[in-house]
């Protein structure tokens, strides 16, 4: 295949970026995006240039560190699937793929199309956890739990982080992350116990970290490579409601 | 306030202006029982002297207030929670309607004052009745005289077409924004949302079609 690609360039934060234009030729159809991106890169080192820097390193879907906006949608055009998991038989032959950063003011740009996404890891820090002993591995085992339940609680807990949510939503509000991430442990009896807590101290924090108010267009859930349901923001909306309602809830 | 406060406000003052449309469009449809406006008459006597119908109508104007500045609110934030903006436009399968409710919310409030200038201010005498109309509540004339005038009919169906828009989202989005989400009735709450605002948009845009084509 040979491909044009409008990559955004941009040598640090503090400078301005702009779009550059690349031909590249003989790209297989079985490279994945990610490749396709070495094999440019491959090409700029040989001929002295600044290779284009982005963020990958599990490369099978499940870190969260890939994540480009291509062509006008978050890891690119097909759904339920992160970056490193899109190949390039997905592009038409001669197209054009524009790829840019993640647009937030809540994710800088530190290089080219790699963002900082420290602001998630403020929103985890300020609650996403349980201090409670949950006991050794085999102990989870000896709680019982409503499959359905923990099954719903896992279709949440596959969020793997990695901000599309954040790139595709008009607002660049992070409620489906934010939402994902409360409502695992909010249904699961280890962080049940502080899940009143949890809402209201990740929700200041993700307010804190200046991301948009949610509109419920569900643009997130359109884009999320994990599929998460926007049932999950809905579910988070009525924890929140209830911390602040019912106060003595409250650790 | 929290984010998710700003949720709740929005939601909860365009439920209860929700609920209003339809009371407003309950008075209104009796412009059509071609009674020379007896009816109405009738409808707009109970609407004021009733004290309960007063005291609702600051409730209506804190509802309209909350409700606007809110959704300015809203949307100047999440402005600037995006200052560089994409090359590509994002293409995610979206619903049109929710993505325009700052634009079809500026029509209805463009609307609204041309609505209150034309009735709510001739209430206060603040603007002269017209029409032939015997008092500044006679409201029936004044009516007619505005809905004969086609610039004004066309752009009152025009904001009503625009308001239906609006409710489209705003119906679902509502329910969403409180929690209740659920993936077996989400479909039913849709569903009635598009029949709630198609009855809004094409109960009130008849009347005017009526008194510009048949009266």
């Amino acid at each position: 295949m040979n491909l044009k690609l409008k990559i955004w360039r941009q040598k640090n934060a503090a400078q301005k970026g702009k779009f550059e234009t690349y031909s590249l030729q003989e790209v297989s159809p079985e490279m994945s995006f990610l490749q396709m991106l070495d094999y440019l890169n491959d090409q700029l080192i040989a001929k002295g240039d600044e290779p284009v820097h982005f963020d990958h390193d599990c490369r099978e879907g499940i870190c969260g560190s890939c994540g480009l906006y291509i062509n006008g949608r978050p890891h690119g055009p097909l759904r339920n699937t992160t970056t490193c998991e899109l190949h390039m038989r997905e592009f038409k032959e001669g197209s054009t793929i524009v790829i840019e950063p993640w647009r937030s003011k809540s994710f800088p740009v530190i290089k080219d199309l790699v963002v900082d996404r420290t602001a998630f890891d403020k929103i985890i820090q300020a609650g996403g956890f349980v201090n409670t002993n949950t006991g050794v591995a085999q102990d989870a085992n000896t709680t019982p739990i409503n499959k359905i339940v923990s099954d719903r609680a896992f279709d949440a807990a596959v969020c793997v982080g990695c901000g599309a949510c954040v790139a595709a939503c008009k607002n660049s509000s992070a409620m489906l992350f934010v939402a994902a991430k409360v409502s695992q442990m909010a249904m699961l009896p280890q962080g049940k116990v502080e899940a009143a807590d949890r809402v209201e101290k990740m929700v200041h924090e993700m307010d804190e970290q200046g991301f948009g108010f949610c509109s419920n267009t569900y643009g997130c859930e359109f884009d999320c490579p994990k599929g998460i349901s926007v049932e999950f923001i809905a579910q988070m909306n009525r924890e929140f409601f209830s911390a602040r309602v019912c106060k003595q809830n409250h650790s | 306030m929290a984010s998710l406060s700003h949720k709740y406000i929005m939601a909860a003052a365009g439920v209860f202006l929700m609920l209003f449309l339809v009371s407003h469009l309950a008075t209104n449809l009796l412009l059509l029982a071609g009674d020379g406006g007896k009816s109405f008459d009738n409808a707009v006597e109970f609407l004021l002297t009733n004290p309960a119908v007063k005291i609702m109508e600051y409730v209506l104007f804190a509802g309209f207030i909350i409700h606007i500045i809110i959704g300015l609110i809203i949307e100047v934030h999440n402005r600037k929670s995006r200052p560089v903006s994409y090359h590509v436009s994002v293409k995610s399968d979206t619903s049109a309607f929710s993505k325009f409710m700052i634009h079809s919310g500026v029509i209805i409030f463009i609307f609204l004052l041309v609505h209150l200038y034309h009735f709510f201010f001739v209430k206060l005498g603040l603007v002269e009745p017209y029409g032939g109309a015997q008092s500044a509540h006679d409201f029936y004339p004044m009516v007619v005289e505005t809905f004969k005038n086609p610039v004004y009919s066309i752009g009152y169906i025009i904001s009503f077409l625009f308001l239906g828009f609006h409710l489209k989202h705003a119906f679902q989005s509502a329910f969403q924004s409180f929690g209740l989400n659920h993936d077996k009735y989400m479909p039913a709450i849709k569903f009635v949302g598009t029949v709630y605002a198609l009855i809004i948009a094409l109960g009130f845009s008849i009347i005017p079609l009526y008194f510009m084509l048949i009266y």
